[in-house]
């Protein structure tokens, strides 16, 4: 499982981080959504995979580490109205410059 | 009430931005009321601070009474009651600006203010390292959307690129303070610098990865060379009250990055202890040379201002990269002169341009303006302060910082440094005899500025020589605050006393 686990993230990483380096604003908002998804799975993997294991209840036995999944709870919601607030920056800035590049200048479109 | 006094300047800010969200539009008189009262009320606050601090105790507060290291605390050390003290004199001008009629060019200016004021105020009390990036949250969504007040082309294009960074800067923390809980198992930092004394050595690869990443994070707030690239355009197009506030954020940065690596990394550390140090020595001097160049290329005022920012970001950090007490000594004072004279600055650039009608902040020749000589003298202290010219307080925090390099570190700060002095000097110099010399010909331009705009100018540049007058008192403080930096020791000892019981 961790294999898969660290494949996954991995691959997300590259591709948040490809499309992050856009010129368009459009791809931008999605690698930096991405990027948001990969760190939420790199966070709640910190505590360490636990498998079967149950939420702690008496303090004792197989249980996961709570903790990581408070903070990718955190990380969730601040990333989601990050990602609110910047797609509608990129609407307002696609409207005032009257192009979608993340410069505002035509000619340097692909 | 005395105990809860440290969580006020977290709370009277929140309290008053909801207050303040009540509609989005209109009511202004009272909303002004409201946020000049709350802003003195954190002030009073903060002077409250620093009486208790000032008697050396380390001071926390137990959010829900959950004590260390499981819940999340506010930690009260000199640093941070000194840091709170600068933002809320800061902001008093700022919001008493603001109040001049450029709250009422867009909507909530007063509530995202206070917004903002609560992430700032949160991140120098905060004492646990996931905390620390909530409240970088908080301040930055409210940075967002202060950046954007007032609209036009170029603060929304200066907001995407400054946004955008942002976002990955705060990915980059996220993965950061993963790793380090991954090997240290906790978040409270006081805690995390007891576990890195005795860190297993196969795990010291992980922690230098993480350390380093938070530089990154840290140095992106804070405008470290290659990574200041948003800071002048977004400085430049941000409205002047929010350019002023501003003024703290890089400082946010630079007090960040002092207190994690005088904390987790100090000489208890082992073989991490000052692991940050190369990094951020050889970039200051790096960021010290661009902005040089940066000043004398600049064609605008507030551009050059920001320029002027990215100066004192170099100073600070070079002397963060000495990490000597009297260099930090020298930090904090030099810290609190230049927050408060490029706010300063900030606005008073806004005023010129208002007077200047058409030709704006940009350095050519206009008309005469109307209070063109009140404008000139509050420009000659702020440029004489800002460049570090005795008779005014930047002398003293250039002399300090200069003083506290040792060796061949003197052989690489002391040029650069007085070179940028140079640089600022010459290009001061120009912008004013530019716009109020050469500016004589043709009819008066501009009206009467309102007073309240003069009171927020004069009560932020009076700190250039007030903090000469008070050098003696502030040393004193900033050299007791390097000494508790110094010594982490004490501050994990008050947060975790049962661990010093028990070792």
């Amino acid at each position: 499982m961790e294999t898969l686990y660290a494949i996954t993230t991995g691959v997300l990483t590259a591709c948040g981080l490809y499309l992050t380096l856009r010129g368009r604003t459009f791809p931008v908002v999605v690698g930096l959504t991405l990027t948001s998804y990969a760190v939420n799975l790199f966070l709640f993997s910190m505590g360490g995979l636990t498998t079967d294991g149950a939420t702690i209840v008496h303090g004792d036995g197989n249980y996961a580490d709570p903790l990581p999944q408070a903070l990718v709870l955190t990380a969730i919601v601040i990333g989601f109205a990050m990602t609110a607030f910047v797609v509608i920056l990129a609407m307002r800035a696609r409207s005032e410059a009257g192009n979608d590049h993340v410069d505002g200048k035509k000619e340097d479109r692909e | 009430m005395m105990q809860h006094l440290i969580v006020l300047p977290v709370i009277v800010p929140l309290v008053a931005g909801i207050l303040l969200l009540y509609q989005r539009q209109g009511l202004i008189r009272y909303k002004r009321i409201v946020s000049i009262l709350a802003t003195l009320l954190t002030l009073a606050t903060a002077v409250g601070l620093v009486n208790v601090a000032v008697q050396g105790e380390i001071v926390y507060y137990a959010l829900g009474d959950w004590q260390p290291p499981f819940g999340i605390v506010l930690v009260l050390d000199r640093l941070s009651a000194l840091m709170l003290l600068v933002t809320a004199l800061l902001a008093i001008g700022a919001v008493i600006y603001a109040c001049a009629g450029d709250d009422e060019k867009g909507s909530n200016f007063h509530g995202l203010f206070q917004w903002q004021l609560l992430g700032i105020n949160g991140a120098f009390l905060t004492g646990d390292l996931f905390n620390l990036f909530v409240f970088f949250e908080v301040l930055l969504l409210a940075s967002y959307a202060l950046l954007l007040h007032g609209g036009g082309k170029a603060r929304i294009q200066a907001s995407v690129h400054y946004v955008v960074l942002n976002l990955a800067g705060s990915s980059l923390f996220l993965i950061a303070v993963g790793i380090l809980y991954g090997a240290t198992g906790t978040l409270n930092m006081a805690d995390m610098a007891q576990r890195l004394a005795s860190l297993p050595a196969e795990r010291q690869g992980l922690v230098t990865a993480g350390a380093l990443m938070l530089l990154v994070v840290f140095g992106l707030k804070a405008a470290i060379m290659p990574l200041y690239f948003w800071l002048p355009r977004a400085y430049a197009a941000a409205p002047a009250p929010v350019a002023a506030l501003f003024a703290i954020m890089t400082k946010v940065g630079i007090y960040a990055i002092l207190r994690v690596y005088t904390l987790l990394f100090s000489d208890n550390a082992g073989a991490l202890s000052a692991l940050e140090q190369p990094w951020v020595w050889w970039l200051a001097l790096a960021t010290l040379a661009v902005a040089g160049a940066g000043v004398i290329a600049a064609r605008d005022l507030r551009l050059l201002v920001a320029y002027l920012v990215l100066i004192s970001v170099g100073t600070l950090l070079a002397a963060v990269g000495i990490r000597t007490p009297a260099a930090i000594s020298a930090l904090l004072y030099y810290l609190i002169h230049t927050t408060l004279i490029t706010g300063g600055l900030f606005l008073l650039a806004d005023m010129i341009g208002q007077q200047r009608g058409k030709a704006g902040t940009r350095i050519v020749k206009g008309r005469p303006m109307v209070q063109g000589g009140g404008l000139a003298l509050l420009f000659f202290i702020g440029a004489i302060a800002v460049i570090g010219m005795p008779p005014l307080s930047g002398a003293i925090g250039k002399a300090l910082v200069l003083n506290a390099a040792e060796g061949t570190q003197r052989l690489w700060l002391w040029p650069l440094l007085l070179l940028a002095s140079l640089a600022s000097l010459i290009a001061l110099s120009r912008a004013g005899s530019t716009m109020f010399w050469r500016s004589h010909r043709g009819s008066l331009s501009g009206s009467v500025l309102p007073r309240r705009q003069w009171f927020g100018v004069v009560w932020l540049l009076s700190a250039a020589p007030l903090l000469v007058a008070l050098a003696g008192p502030i040393s004193e403080y900033t050299q007791a605050t390097a000494e508790q930096l110094a010594n982490p020791q004490r501050l994990i000892d008050t947060l975790l006393p049962a661990a010093e019981e028990a070792s």
